[in-house]
């Protein structure tokens, strides 16, 4: 077997609670679907059979009971749960799983929505035998509204300095302006082996790495390093050009401890690569008198795509952003068949209707979605919003710009503009808000 | 003749067809002497009726004869001998028809059903003769010419639709995408395959590869990406893939190692084929591999057989690249002289090893090393003898003719030596060989034995490799002038990777077996055919 797939599902959805304080971020409807089956979906049409998805006890529950939440996926889901309060990172989930793993994996995050072609990732990790290799997009601006939030998005302090060579393949440096004092630091002996370096701050993590088997042997070793994408990526991108440390945990030795621990017959195969390199005549770099790779045998390639969908749905624009654009995703007709639609109501093609849905007449709903059950009374006017599941609006209501999540009430003829209203909470009728009272109505109506 | 065949022909029938009833297969020998019966009687239906041979080349034929055949003849005599055995009888013909069926008759009416069945066939026959008589050729049976008229490779003929459509049909069988051709070819070789690199063969195969083996589809990134290139190191790595195949190879349950590692290795080879089309070294290189599978006693145990297929080719690797490297070098050094100028071209994985060990060996002398576009593989042949400490000079292949008058020898690594002495080798080899031949200086060519092949081929179009049209693509100062070369309708690009040098321009070909001319490579393949 060449890799197996491991799905990170146990992240909390920090930077949007407005919308995770009720239901985990795996599940959270995106175009009637829930997140996770972005990225299932993903590996199932590449090729996978089987997932190992490391997530909490809430959501395998949810998974296995709720009828909402159905994850059509055929390929064998292996459940891992790990507990919420542990706070684990993403590199201690993998350790935690280390003994399932049996050869190189595929870590994928499950608020992936993409359509990349994988192949390009994991053909640079075979051709070039690398040790790590990850994919990145070019970021797009968010151009919707969000809710609750005045004015513009400030640019986070919080930006990526990405070093590629020459090729674009090649990942040189990787530092996050947090970790950065006063400028970007370049080591010299990165300069002397590489003197053209592109760096490059605009690009998205997409949060996909292949890595090899040693480096979850290494960090079953190593228990410092917590996060994959905080700490071990920009560890592996340094380790490319160091000199061999006097740290006995060095992921060289661990690459060479694994061959000496199996058969002599992989000594003898070590040599015919070395063979072999010595008799191609190809090289990586042109310009000095070193071995291709400069002799060095940790590499950590990225593909970086220019065109396609990449999205992260961390923050609540992405989210809303990714609901726009998730029907490209897939062919499914936009008005599910068990939806009941009046025939007096407008429909924009943008919109999403989910199944067993009520639409009653003369509503007007465009560029918006419309979760699972939900009811739509007359002379309703939705436009640019997220309905989830189980949410009834009543009638006369014109709602703009707004989430509402699920379970929700709408009272009769609450008017209602970029907002965000929470889980299962009742808008009174005749109210109307605007941005000017946000979410925290969601939280004074609970309370 | 006939009778012999005869006398013991029924019994150990006998014996070979119970076997087969009881489901056991039946052994070499046994399927030997059943081909040698059926030939017997094709035989001596011949005498009865020449006419009919020209009807023995179609395929509908031999199953008729055959099976009409042993009842004719053993009737008469199996019959009073045989009727406490009634399945003997009923297993003649039974290739054709299921066995336990005709075993249940009784034995009177299976002669009767028999001569009627005779009766029926020769009607139909004779019907057939008929209608294609008008076109059937005097096509001897292949058993009485000598064999077999040879076809042209598949590989040669991507124009025809028929090749092509057989060649997919292949594919699906063995569960291997079909890489689609770049089409925009020059027409003059519109019969080879051109792949863009754009368009790897993983995009079409699942990520983790199941039908093929993952080291397989690496070496075949490896290979189209340019990674791995050179004809001894595809070889080397080729072998080395396949190390790791056996490796985690299993024997499924009912089948035998020696023919079920062979079928594997098939569609990995289409596979690694059409990743980038297969070297001279490399198809000598699985014959060997395939001749020791099938070689592989079967009373070996499954460990012992592949520890035995992983020694053969250590050992295969070690004789024909690291030891014949040495032996080439020793040859070659007898060859350099103080004071000498040596022209190399490209970047010879063998030619820059002879040079660094004469440079070791305190010899000396300086290089000049020719380049080429698009590949510009010269560089890298600079790089590695500068490395080492040797003098050199760098001229792309324009620039030959200028630098020619200083040169003393010319030094040539071959991809392949061809059955005729022509040598194949890196597209611009041939003029170098043709330029220094008018300048009068030595050309050598320094070749490994297993490099060389029983093809003959007189011109660099018949059979040759194109390479990806938009390498000559060049960027120079923000400007690409060929960015739209396909718009322009009657412009085509062409980027050849081999050609033929022949034997009158090249002086001596150095191999491990010694310093012979060009034209004693026939001797060469046929000693080596007689070692095998």
């Amino acid at each position: 077997m060449e890799l197996q797939a491991v799905l990170m599902a146990a992240g909390g959805g920090s930077r949007m609670m407005d919308l995770t304080y009720n239901t985990p971020k795996p599940l959270l409807p995106v175009g009637n679907k829930p997140l996770i089956w972005y990225p299932l979906n993903l590996l199932e049409r590449v090729g996978f059979e089987e997932v190992i998805v490391i997530t909490t006890k809430e959501v395998q529950k949810m998974i296995s009971t709720d009828p909402k939440v159905k994850l059509d996926v055929k390929m064998k889901l292996d459940l891992v749960c790990i507990q919420e309060d542990a706070d684990m990172g993403t590199a201690d989930a993998l350790r935690h799983i280390q003994q399932k793993v049996k050869t190189d994996v595929l870590v994928v995050s499950c608020d992936l929505i993409t359509d990349a072609a994988l192949h390009e990732v994991v053909d640079l990790f075979r051709a070039h035998n690398a040790t790590l290799s990850m994919l990145m997009s070019k970021a797009h601006e968010f151009t919707e509204t969000v809710p609750g939030q005045k004015g513009k998005k400030k640019t986070g302090e919080q930006r990526d300095f990405v070093g590629v060579d020459g090729t674009g393949k090649r990942l040189l440096f990787m530092a996050n302006e947090a970790d950065l004092d006063e400028g970007v630091v370049i080591r010299k002996s990165i300069m002397r082996k590489h003197p053209r370096m592109h760096i490059k701050t605009g690009l998205v993590d997409a949060h996909l790495y292949c890595l090899k088997k040693s480096v979850v042997d290494f960090l079953a070793d190593n228990k410092s390093i917590s996060s994959i994408r905080g700490e071990l990526v920009p560890y592996l991108v340094r380790k490319q050009f160091s000199k061999s440390t006097n740290s006995p945990k060095v992921i060289d030795e661990t690459h060479q401890n694994l061959k000496k621990n199996d058969s002599n017959i992989s000594s003898r195969d070590e040599e015919l690569l070395h063979l072999t390199q010595e008799r191609s005549c190809w090289n990586d770099h042109r310009g000095d008198m070193s071995d291709a790779y400069h002799g060095g045998r940790l590499r950590c390639y990225v593909h970086i795509m220019d065109e396609g969908i990449c999205y992260r749905v961390n923050t609540l624009a992405a989210y809303i952003e990714a609901n726009r654009l998730a029907p490209k995703l897939f062919d499914e007709p936009a008005v599910h068949p068990s939806a009941v639609v009046s025939e007096r109501c407008l429909i924009g093609a943008d919109s999403i209707i989910g199944a067993s849905c009520q639409i009653s007449d003369k509503t007007s709903i465009k560029r918006s979605t419309i979760g699972v059950s939900t009811t739509v009374r007359e002379k309703v006017k939705v436009t640019n919003s997220i309905i989830m599941h189980g949410v009834t609006i009543e009638e006369g209501c014109n709602i703009q710009g707004s989430v509402i999540c699920s379970n929700a009430v709408i009272g009769r003829g609450a008017d209602i503009k970029y907002c965000l209203v929470g889980s299962a909470q009742r808008i009174e009728p005749d109210g109307e808000h605007t941005t000017a009272s946000p979410h925290l109505m969601s939280k004074a109506c609970s309370a | 003749m006939a009778d012999c065949g005869e006398a013991d022909g029924p019994v150990k029938k006998d014996d070979i067809v119970r076997a087969k009833n009881e489901g056991k297969e039946l052994t070499k020998e046994e399927k030997q002497r059943l081909r040698k019966e059926k030939k017997h009687q094709k035989k001596q239906k011949d005498e009865k009726r020449p006419s009919e041979r020209v009807k023995e080349k179609k395929p509908v034929a031999p199953s008729q004869p055959v099976a009409t055949q042993p009842p004719t003849q053993k009737a008469p005599t199996v019959l009073p001998a045989s009727a406490p055995i009634p399945v003997p009888v009923s297993g003649a013909p039974s290739y054709s028809s299921p066995a336990p069926s005709p075993a249940d008759k009784p034995a009177k009416s299976r002669a009767e059903q028999k001569a009627e069945r005779r009766a029926r066939q020769e009607a139909d026959r004779a019907s057939k003769q008929q209608s294609c008589s008008s076109s059937s050729k005097t096509k001897a049976p292949p058993s009485e010419l000598n064999p077999v008229v040879k076809r042209l490779p598949e590989h040669v003929q991507v124009d025809d639709p028929a090749v092509v459509k057989r060649l997919t049909k292949k594919f699906e069988r063995q569960q291997i995408p079909l890489r689609s051709d770049y089409d925009y070819k020059v027409s003059l070789f519109s019969h080879l395959h051109q792949y863009s690199r754009k368009a790897p063969l993983t995009q079409q195969l699942s990520i983790p590869s199941t039908v093929i083996h993952p080291s397989i589809v690496r070496l075949g990134l490896q290979y189209s990406q340019g990674i791995v290139v050179g004809s001894n190191a595809r070889s080397v790595a080729l072998l080395h893939a396949f190390k790791q195949v056996i490796r985690d190879y299993t024997t499924p349950p009912n089948e035998e190692l020696a023919r079920d590692l062979v079928n594997k290795l098939k569609p990995y080879i289409s596979f690694l084929n059409q990743c980038r089309p297969l070297s001279a070294s490399m198809g000598n290189a699985i014959k060997y591999i395939k001749k020791e599978i099938s070689n592989i006693p079967s009373q070996f145990k499954e460990e012992e057989a592949k520890t035995k297929l992983q020694t053969c080719i250590d050992r295969y690797i070690n004789e024909n690249v690291v030891l014949a490297a040495k032996a080439i070098s020793k040859y070659a050094i007898e060859k350099i002289s103080d004071g000498d100028v040596i022209l190399v071209y490209g970047c010879s994985s063998l030619v820059n090893h002879i040079l660094c060990e004469a440079y070791d060996k305190n010899r000396k002398f300086r290089v000049i090393v020719v380049d080429s576009r698009p590949r510009l593989e010269g560089r890298e042949a600079l790089r590695r003898l500068v490395q080492r400490g040797i003098s050199c000079t760098y001229v792309l292949i324009s620039a030959l003719s200028y630098i020619l008058p200083e040169v003393s020898k010319v030094f040539l690594g071959a991809h392949a030596l061809l059955a005729n002495g022509y040598v194949m080798s890196r597209v611009g080899t041939s003029q170098i060989a043709l330029v220094a031949r008018t300048f009068n200086v030595p050309v050598l060519v320094c070749c490994e034995t297993y490099k060389f092949c029983e093809r003959v081929q007189t011109d660099s179009f018949v059979s040759n490799e194109l390479d990806d049209p938009d390498d000559l693509m060049v960027t120079r100062k923000g400007k690409t002038q060929l960015e739209n070369w396909h718009d322009v309708s009657s412009l085509r690009l062409l980027n050849l990777v081999y050609d033929v040098t022949p034997p009158d321009f090249v002086d001596l070909v150095i191999t491990d077996l010694g310093m012979i001319p060009c034209t004693s490579v026939p001797v060469v393949l046929r000693i080596k055919n007689l070692e095998q």
